[in-house]
């Protein structure tokens, strides 16, 4: 019976807790929904540790305007209904200035609904072109959409005389979308996909799929679009079967994490990435070299794991935040989103971002760069 | 627990649930409140259709998200795609879900049994698998805007104000009013279907199916029948749902998203109304509360229902009413 008491003590004091004011407060409150748990979370842990470091950092450096940043972040668990409450919190409790967030376009989408009715600037870091096309006023995001990274790949093929392609992809968001992409723009580029096969995202042999593909007649080239685990079991399959055509994989796993699990397979793969994994191989004179260089070395010092294309994502995403309110020189909605929607030539870790009224994502295709797996790393090719 | 269900019991719990529903925007200090509060009265209606399956015919659906998501993914496409106003696909849904509840029901519950939380399993995962692959119509796992709730032309934003009979309402508080009043309704059904001769056979059925089948009990059909409205309950619910979120992904027809909803029946108190109400509503509070605890709130999450499992396991409102009632026996001989 005591115990039962205490629980319903416990229980009070739980529910309590949402019902205490949040204080008023002079800090700029830029507010975070991130898949820092679950499935995406190799997507939201990177992209929450920048965040909290760069705002750390920020902060130690006099802040922005004169006022500190304030970082008010929450975990969705790569749900989308989280996702969505969580905007609703950050919005209408918490009343932010700006918000970052969305680590996958299913949660992004899935509270763009609200941040559009409440007229906040907001910068997603997820990859789907529905995100952004069409623009809407107040909604922008940092990754190249997987429409570019299709044109990027079909674009290195047509440059290596390559016309019938094989084209394999997963199930799932990704895999779906950029299939449904390449399929689009593949024409444009002089190339027929000759085969377009599937799997599932928790599939453990692709066996089946890549000997369909090799028996297609004319064939001259694999290109899967997937994400997590599934490209690397495609490319161990693609070893086993002594299989030689040139392959591509897209930017789903431009990872470090990819080369450990496709071990020696991965060896002449080519895929489209960011700078961020090649950051030795960029030019001296090119205009990302020192930012790539320096996110990856402050990242690494601080959190002692190898950095990630997608804390990449979060860093241009509050880069431009504060260069948006600095603009601006208010945190008033309207003027912040105006002097977002003004940015141009803005040098980020992802790419070059220019943005305008008709592109809410301000990157060119060329920001991709294609990398080659040689001897179990990276190398820049383009 | 038998007096809980005669006519005057009910109608006094039925009138505290209503002032506990008209009270709560007095407390609600922004609309935030109000949003979770809108969405916790959505879920609990769906839970309250799934407690007469699980509490009171005893029969276990696993696949109760699927009914959901049909019902919401049947708004969102209709009105998007094909040109239907917000009720007629609400009603189509629904229509559909009644159909195929009874397909599945009529010819598996003549067995005894835990045959329907197998098919359900099934048919939920098939959902699922339906909604993420077939994109060219659902909008694959990305998921599907859905366009606001409209009555004869006028939506219903959560983002607009409206001028009513003089007075300035806004769509936050409109949409609570919509949903506490789905809520009232879905309670008001369900405790008039309990207080039912078929609510009586539903119990009958539960105690003992052979006993009910001796006394001439149609169990089969009884029991085909509440399935139905369970089911219907959750499609009609994912509708507004959906027209509420105003964006919906495949998440919804997840297996988990089904053991959500059995969990909020269990935690709150299986065959009790109200219980399961409080159910929903603290398993949807849960996240939110929990967020300054981020890196443990799984661990706190397990350890909350399991602490609840443990001391009580006919859930938290019979319990409470437990604890009540015997605090009330002892107090007179305290007294003098």
């Amino acid at each position: 019976m005591h115990g039962i008491f205490r629980l319903s003590m416990v229980w009070l004091v739980l529910v309590l807790g949402l019902w205490v004011p949040a204080q008023a407060a002079e800090p700029i409150k830029i507010g975070a929904f991130v898949s820092a748990t679950g499935p995406a979370a190799f997507l939201g842990d990177p992209e929450l540790k920048t965040l909290e470091m760069y705002v750390a950092r920020i902060n130690a450096a006099g802040g922005v305007l004169g006022r500190p940043l304030q970082l008010i972040h929450y975990d969705d668990g790569g749900n989308a209904s989280e996702a969505r409450n969580y905007a609703s919190r950050l919005i209408r409790a918490d009343r932010v200035d700006f918000i970052i967030g969305g680590s996958t376009t299913g949660t992004t989408m899935a509270a763009v609904p609200m941040i559009e009715q409440a007229r906040i600037p907001f910068i997603s870091m997820a990859g789907a072109i529905v995100i952004t096309e069409p623009v809407k006023p107040w909604v922008f995001k940092t990754p190249q959409s997987d429409r570019m990274a299709a044109q990027r790949i079909l674009a290195d093929m047509q440059s290596r005389g390559i016309t019938r392609v094989g084209l394999l992809s997963g199930t799932d968001g990704f895999g779906s979308s950029g299939r449904a992409q390449t399929l689009e723009v593949a024409g444009d580029f002089g190339i027929e996909i000759v085969a377009d096969l599937t799997y599932g995202p928790q599939d453990t042999d692709m066996t089946a799929q890549l000997t369909r593909i090799r028996n297609t007649a004319g064939v001259e080239a694999l290109l899967n679009f997937g994400f997590g685990q599934g490209p690397a079991i495609v490319t161990r399959n693609y070893a086993h079967l002594g299989m030689t055509l040139p392959f591509y994989q897209s930017h789903g796993v431009a990872s470090d994490r990819f080369l450990e699990l496709a071990g020696a397979a991965a060896e002449g793969i080519r895929l489209p990435a960011s700078p961020l994994l090649v950051p030795d191989d960029l030019a001296e004179d090119d205009p990302q070299r020192p930012v790539v260089q320096a996110y990856k070395e402050a990242f690494e010092a601080q959190w002692n794991m190898r950095v990630s294309t997608f804390g990449g994502y979060a860093y241009d995403a509050l880069m431009l935040a504060v260069k948006a309110i600095e603009t601006a020189g208010t945190t008033e909605p309207g003027a912040v989103r105006d002097a977002l929607e003004g940015i141009r030539g803005h040098v980020g870790v992802t790419g070059i971002y220019s943005f305008s009224p008709t592109d809410h994502m301000g990157l060119a295709v060329e920001s991709f760069r294609i990398l080659e797996v040689r001897d179990g790393r990276w190398v820049l090719i383009d | 627990m038998r007096h809980m269900h005669s006519r005057w019991g009910s109608q006094i719990s039925f009138l505290s649930l209503a002032l506990v529903l008209v009270a709560l925007p007095f407390v609600m200090q922004n609309d935030f409140h109000f949003d979770i509060a809108t969405q916790i009265a959505i879920i609990a209606a769906t839970v309250v259709g799934l407690n007469l399956l699980v509490g009171f015919a005893g029969q276990v659906s696993l696949g109760h998200a699927a009914f959901f998501a049909i019902g919401a993914y049947s708004s969102a496409i209709l009105t998007s795609r094909y040109g239907f106003t917000p009720l007629p696909a609400m009603l189509a849904g629904a229509v559909g879900v009644a159909v195929l509840a009874l397909i599945l029901g009529k010819p598996i519950l003549r067995l005894k049994g835990h045959y329907l939380s197998m098919a359900t399993l099934g048919l939920g995962i098939i959902i699922a698998i339906i909604i993420n692959n077939e994109g060219w119509l659902t909008g694959g796992p990305d998921g599907i805007p859905v366009p606001p709730l409209s009555v004869f032309g006028m939506e219903l934003s959560i983002f607009e104000q409206y001028e009513i009979a003089g007075y300035t309402l806004s769509g936050t508080l409109l949409w609570y009013i919509l949903a506490a009043g789905l809520l009232l309704v879905a309670v008001w059904i369900a405790q008039n279907l309990i207080d039912s001769p078929i609510g009586r056979a539903l119990r009958a059925v539960h105690g003992s199916e052979v006993a009910a089948r001796v006394v001439g009990v149609d169990t089969t059909r009884y029991k085909a029948l509440v399935f139905v409205i369970s089911a219907v309950y959750a499609s009609v619910m994912g509708s507004f749902f959906a027209h509420y979120s105003g964006f919906i992904t495949p998440q919804i027809a997840s297996f988990q998203h089904s053991i959500e909803l059995i969990t909020m029946v269990v935690l709150g108190g299986m065959a009790s109304t109200y219980g399961v109400i409080l159910g929903a509503a603290l398993l949807l509070l849960l996240p939110q509360l929990l967020t300054d605890f981020q890196d443990y709130e799984m661990m706190m999450f397990g350890l909350i229902l399991m602490l609840t499992m443990i001391f009580m396991p006919k859930g938290l409102l019979p319990t409470f009413q437990q604890i009540l009632r015997r605090a009330l026996r002892r107090s007179p001989k305290t007294d003098p």
